[in-house]
């Protein structure tokens, strides 16, 4: 009688993480986690744009990355599964809730869920539009008016010197900050890291990290526009 | 004072339902909710119609039956409280009020605010509990539990099983219902044996209920009235992935002679 | 009717021993061809049927809520009681046998209370390994505290919510037997009649709630664990639903009725406050280990508490009982409520209330320790009254909160209906005239968990059993009665509601039943509420109709039961020339004031029977004999 625990359950024991909830969570967690980091990473490498060699500085940190072909696609194959999943993965989420209040209320009042929290389903989305936008446009360079093959600080300023691309930039990177915010703490409580002591820390991580990367983002279309940066280039 | 009173009533499960909107004078603050209700329904009575069928059984807060939307916040939204527990002193005069049901695939209707909750006890039924025969039990101080191990316990076991988790979660998840269960026992040493069983099953079930995922949204925890913390959830998830990860099919030998 | 209570002989050490070793037993193998039906899934109940599951018979559970998890044992705050002596204070299973008959004021069968006090023992240990989140000490070791009527520390909690944790820990193990298939669970069914065949039960009639279709479930035996009848005062501590109709239905089948006078009234609960009030609500007497009783001295002292000086107010308990002092036992501190707003001393708008103070403690404790040790519990009373009880004294007051009475059984916890078994609140065993707290948990625990496998299993060991189907003429017959009954109910289409009728036969029964009888006043009362009986059946308004959920439907059942029960009680209070614990009747009564019991003439358990709808009920008397325990008057001075 005891032991009749799995045997009971309909689930096959490989596939049982992802069969469940928790389990697509845990993967929506761990992708977005990953994005998350490759996402500071990214801004990072991006901020070289504020030195004072910017120009060679992003030509050899682009050098760098293009360095080994097969390492290269490796992370791209990496990143883009983490994608698919974290995407595909929300979906079915999302059809799951969905399905689970078939009936909505006549008045509903929110009571502790943040803002951000609310708008993951609008953030995400948005996300990912501009996932496949900035690709066409800064790494296949098809959307981009004058595109030069591994001169990122070419092709940055000249592509945030227009208005309505930087503007989705900056939409994009806010939607970021939103996503992020909710998220990252989100992230921890779903891979099971919570403790009353840690849940302000936690929250403050996630609101500081958010911000910083929405802000530091933004600031590099702004000031191009602005015309801080890229004088240089006309 | 008087309120206005937006009522949801459905007549079976199967039945068309509507907001019906009734005048309340004549409400003292003393009263609890429920109490109004109670007279709304002794003037339908009087009336020769038919009175709004809501649950409720203890009145003090504990029995869980009742619980209903109040204004889009589940047993009202006050700390702490269910709707049995909460005084009129609460809503102003003049106020206007939406009283719906908890809404949730898993929560079928059953009757203008009542609703059909046993899928909690399914999941209950997969692996809340302690496997311990009637009369196996050694001496109730033989394995010494850290008193903050049996208040933690004791906090999560507080839940009444009232499903406003559930009718406030933007997803419909009963992810604290039954994390505060899984906590429960797991925190405790009589729990150890079938830790990560009981986080697999439950969770299983808590799956084919048809109940939704959790995003960690917090809304649960701000209407639960007991005050269920979602650092349970956490605790919940970290057994259950624990669980996927080391659980081995049972062997099952009965040895003969 | 002859009444044999089963009493085994021998010292009353062994007994329960010596009883379970004679026992027959059912073959393993066998135990799936009997079905055993459980009505109720309180304490009780539920332990009872989760135990009778791992035995393997094949069970069918009952209750009236939507999940066995509600029963009313959830309400529960104060704690349970166990003779472990972790205190090394004295205590002993002799002790808690003694304190118990002591504090039922000698109208308790000596060896059920002595079984009683000795499974309490086990009864905290297989809790806490079902994961019962008991309070414990630092060292991790289970914490006690002390309670009312007794002099050591032998009460286990669960914060203020003992009864929910040892009900979900009896309701998980149900569960458990759910899954496994042993026990089947049907929520939402009221049993509305007994099915009797060849003089033994063999089955009940149900309603479903949702659907309104009248049911006949056969079976080998049937347990009642159906609770207590408190609301047959209106307003009781007791959950709304909370009712009579299971046991009284058995007793109109034959099942003897006892004792339905012993009512607990419980000194420390909400005053009421408005002619809407639905239930009362209590305050745990736990409280009055750190809180001071008191009212003004003077009557009509109308001064806010803070006003009002320590040598203008008279702490009566601590006063009229020194060696007892807020600890005193219930009955004895409802009445002194009572007697001193009687006086015009009571506090608060109606003047029905005492303060309980805890200025005092607070102040040698300090306000955290008073938190951590009552936080819900202030919260509670704050929540209802508005008023901060830390800052602010409690008002209190005496409300109806256990009943004693209950079907008759004898030591097997059997009926008069062989096969018919009734547990925990529902039968009057164990508590004689007035219930200690933190029993009545220990009470249903133990009949559920540790007496009925037993016994039940016996009973179908030595019994033959015929097999009846639900086609049985008596099985027909009590569907047919239900049916009548439901009819009956929803064709009168009269002016008042359920609610009107159950109101105005609450406040006959408080008035006159309540915490202070006397021959008049009873009498009186017999005659309202045979009035009260009259007008309801021809004009009760039942809206709706009975293939639906239907709740006033449900009710009006009840209340109807409710009616009958209430006169009973007067008669039963009526015969009974004495007083003693819950039951007082003014004519008797010391020069003091207290309890005038009468050993000579009323050592002996009221068992009434049914005779039909307008006939007179017939007493029969169980006489009492105690040879372990010699009865004296109670002191608690
Ligand atoms: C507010 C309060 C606080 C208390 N505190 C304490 C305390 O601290 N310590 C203590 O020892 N005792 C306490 N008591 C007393 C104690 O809680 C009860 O006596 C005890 O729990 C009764 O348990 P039970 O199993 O007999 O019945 P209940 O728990 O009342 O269960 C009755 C069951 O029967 C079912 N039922 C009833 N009628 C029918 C029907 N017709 N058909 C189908 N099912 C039916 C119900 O659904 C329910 O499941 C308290 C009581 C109250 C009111
Ligand atoms: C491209 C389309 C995207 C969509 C539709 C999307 C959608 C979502 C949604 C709905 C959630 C669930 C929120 C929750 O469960 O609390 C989520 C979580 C998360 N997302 Fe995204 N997201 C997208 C892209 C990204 C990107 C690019 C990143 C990283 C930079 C990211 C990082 C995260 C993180 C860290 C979480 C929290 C995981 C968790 O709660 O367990 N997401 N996403
Ligand atoms: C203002 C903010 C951003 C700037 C200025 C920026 C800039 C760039 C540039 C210049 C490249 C091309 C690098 C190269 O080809 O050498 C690039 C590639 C890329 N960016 Fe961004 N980026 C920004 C934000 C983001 C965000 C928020 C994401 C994802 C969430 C992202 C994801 C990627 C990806 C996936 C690539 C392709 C890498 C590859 O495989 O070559 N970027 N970005
Ligand atoms: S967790 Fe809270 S809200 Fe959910 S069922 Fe339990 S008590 Fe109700
Ligand atoms: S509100 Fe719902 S999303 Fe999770 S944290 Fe609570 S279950
Ligand atoms: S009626 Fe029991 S919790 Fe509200």
């Amino acid at each position: 009688m005891a032991s009749t625990a799995v045997a009971n359950s309909k689930l096959h024991q490989s596939l049982a993480l992802y069969q469940t909830a928790i389990g697509k969570k845990y993967v929506v967690a761990v992708t977005g986690a990953i994005l998350f980091f490759f996402t500071i990473g990214h801004m990072l490498g991006n901020l070289q744009i504020y030195l004072p060699n910017a120009q060679e500085a992003l030509a050899n940190y682009a050098k760098l990355l293009h360095a080994s072909a097969e390492l290269l696609w490796a992370v791209r194959l990496g990143l883009l599964s983490c994608f698919v999943l974290h995407v595909v993965t929300i979906a079915q989420l999302y059809n799951l809730n969905r399905a689970a209040r078939p009936q909505g209320y006549v008045r509903k009042t929110p009571t502790l869920s943040t803002y951000a929290s609310r708008t993951m389903y609008l953030s995400g989305p948005i996300l990912f539009f501009f996932v496949l936008y900035h690709l066409s446009h800064l790494t296949l360079g098809s959307t981009h008016p004058r595109y030069v093959e591994m001169d990122p600080y070419h092709n940055l300023v000249i592509g945030f010197r227009q208005p309505l691309a930087s503007l989705f930039y900056v939409i994009a990177m806010s939607m970021l900050g939103l996503h992020l915010t909710h998220g990252v703490w989100s992230m921890f409580q779903s891979m099971g890291l919570n403790h009353p002591k840690y849940r302000n820390l936690l929250r403050n991580f996630a609101t500081i990290s958010a911000a910083a990367l929405s802000i530091g983002n933004i600031s590099i279309p702004v000031c191009v526009l602005l015309g801080i940066i890229g004088k240089d280039l006309v | 004072m008087k309120l206005t009173l937006n009522v949801w009533r459905q007549s079976g499960p199967n039945a068309p339902g509507k907001m019906v909107r009734y005048d309340m004078p004549g409400v003292n603050e003393d009263m609890s909710f429920l109490e109004m209700l109670d007279v709304l329904n002794e003037s339908l009575i009087v009336k020769g119609e038919e009175p709004v069928t809501f649950e409720h059984d203890c009145r003090e807060g504990i029995c869980g039956s009742c619980g209903f939307m109040i204004n889009g916040k589940a047993h009202g939204g006050f700390p702490k409280t269910t709707v049995c527990q909460l005084h009129m002193r609460h809503f102003k005069d003049g106020e206007e009020l939406f009283i719906e049901p908890w809404r949730a695939s898993a929560f079928p209707l059953v009757k203008d605010l009542m609703v059909d909750r046993s899928a909690f006890d399914r999941i209950i039924q997969a692996g809340g509990y302690i496997s311990v025969p009637t009369g196996s039990a050694p001496d109730g101080n033989a394995i010494p539990i850290p008193k903050s191990n049996a208040d933690r316990a004791m906090d999560a076991a507080a839940c009444i099983g009232c499903g406003a988790c559930v009718a406030s979660c933007p997803n419909a998840s009963a992810s604290l219902f039954t994390a505060a269960k899984v906590a429960h026992l797991n925190l405790l040493p009589q729990g150890q044996p079938e830790k990560f069983d009981r986080a697999l099953r439950m969770v299983t079930a808590m799956n084919e209920e048809l109940f939704g995922s959790c995003t960690n949204m917090q809304e649960c925890e701000a209407t639960c009235p007991k005050g269920i913390s979602i650092e349970n959830i956490a605790i919940l998830n970290r057994h259950f992935v624990e669980a996927s990860f080391s659980e081995r099919p049972a062997t099952a030998e009965v040895g003969a002679g | 009717m002859t009444l044999n209570s089963r009493i085994p002989g021998g010292p009353i050490e062994r007994a329960w021993q010596t009883t379970k070793f004679n026992m027959k037993l059912v073959n393993p193998a066998n135990k799936r061809k009997y079905h055993v039906i459980v009505v109720g899934t309180g304490l009780a109940g539920a332990s009872c049927a989760a135990s009778l599951g791992e035995l393997g018979y094949n069970v069918t559970a009952f209750c009236f809520q939507d999940s066995p998890r509600r029963a009313h044992s959830i309400a529960a705050q104060g704690g349970i009681n166990a003779a472990k002596n972790y205190r090394n204070d004295g205590d002993s299973i002799y002790r808690l046998f003694y304190d118990t008959l002591k504090g039922g004021d000698f109208r308790a069968r000596e060896h059920n209370v002595y079984r009683l006090a000795e499974v309490s023992v086990n009864i905290i240990d297989q809790c806490v390994a079902q994961g019962v989140p008991f309070a414990r000490e630092y060292g991790g070791t289970l914490a006690n505290r002390s309670f009312g009527g007794a002099q050591v520390s032998r009460t286990f909690y669960a914060r203020g919510q003992t009864g929910q944790q040892l009900l979900i820990g009896a309701y998980q193990a149900l569960e458990r037997q759910v899954a496994s298939g042993q026990v089947k669970m049907l929520a939402r069914t009221e049993m509305v009649d007994l099915i009797v065949i060849d003089n033994k039960a063999r089955g009940i009639v149900t309603r479903n709630l949702i659907t309104g279709k009248l049911e006949i479930h056969m079976a080998d035996a049937v347990a009642l664990a159906t609770g207590g009848y408190g609301n047959v005062f209106y307003l009781s501590t007791n959950a709304k639903g909370s009712n009579v109709t299971a046991g009284w239905r058995a007793h109109k089948r034959g099942a003897l009725f006892s004792n339905p006078c012993f009512t607990q009234i419980h000194p420390t609960c909400i005053p009421v406050s408005g002619e809407y009030q639905s239930k009362l609500t209590l305050m745990s007497e736990s409280l009055r280990n750190d809180g001071r009783i008191w009212v003004p001295k003077n009557a009509g002292d109308r001064r806010s508490p803070d006003q009002i000086p320590e040598d203008d107010r008279d702490y009566y308990l601590e006063r009229m009982y020194p060696s007892f002092g807020n600890l005193s036992p219930r009955d004895i501190s409802s009445r002194a409520a009572k007697r001193v707003c009687d006086e015009g001393r009571g506090v608060g708008e109606t003047g029905l209330g005492v303060y309980l103070d805890f200025r005092d403690s607070i102040q040698r404790l300090g306000e955290n320790a008073i938190r951590e040790r009552y936080g819900n519990l202030f919260e509670i009373y704050e929540r209802i009254t508005g008023e901060n009880p830390y800052k602010v004294p409690m008002r209190i007051f005496p409300a109806v909160h256990y009943t004693m009475g209950g079907l008759w059984v004898d030591y097997h916890l059997m009926s008069t209906i062989p096969g018919l078994f009734v547990l925990g609140e529902a039968n009057f065993s164990d508590h004689g005239a007035n219930r200690l707290g933190a029993s009545a948990l220990m009470q249903g625990l133990a009949d559920g968990y540790f007496v009925a496998p037993y016994t039940i299993t016996n009973y179908l060991a030595e019994t033959k059993l015929e097999k009846v189907s639900a086609d049985h003429a008596e099985a027909k017959g009590a569907l047919e009665n239900a049916t009548n009954l439901t009819n009956r109910l929803l064709s009168i289409r009269g002016k008042k509601t359920v609610t009107q009728f159950h109101r105005e036969l609450g406040k006959i029964m408080w008035d006159y039943c309540g915490m202070a009888r006397n021959k008049q006043g009873l009498e009186f009362a017999i005659g309202r509420i045979r009035e009260i009986r009259e007008e309801f059946w021809q004009n009760v308004s039942v809206p709706g109709s009975g293939s639906d959920l239907n709740q006033q439907l449900e009710n009006a059942g009840r209340v109807a039961d409710f009616i009958e029960l209430g006169e009973l009680m007067c008669l039963d209070a009526l015969d009974r020339n004495e007083s003693c614990g819950g039951h007082f009747r003014e004519e008797y009564q010391t020069p003091e004031g207290e309890a005038q019991r009468d050993d000579e003439n009323y050592a002996y358990v009221a068992a009434w029977e049914y005779k039909g709808e307008n006939a007179a009920p017939v007493l029969n008397k169980e006489p009492l004999s105690f040879e372990y325990v010699k009865p004296a008057q109670r002191s608690y001075k």
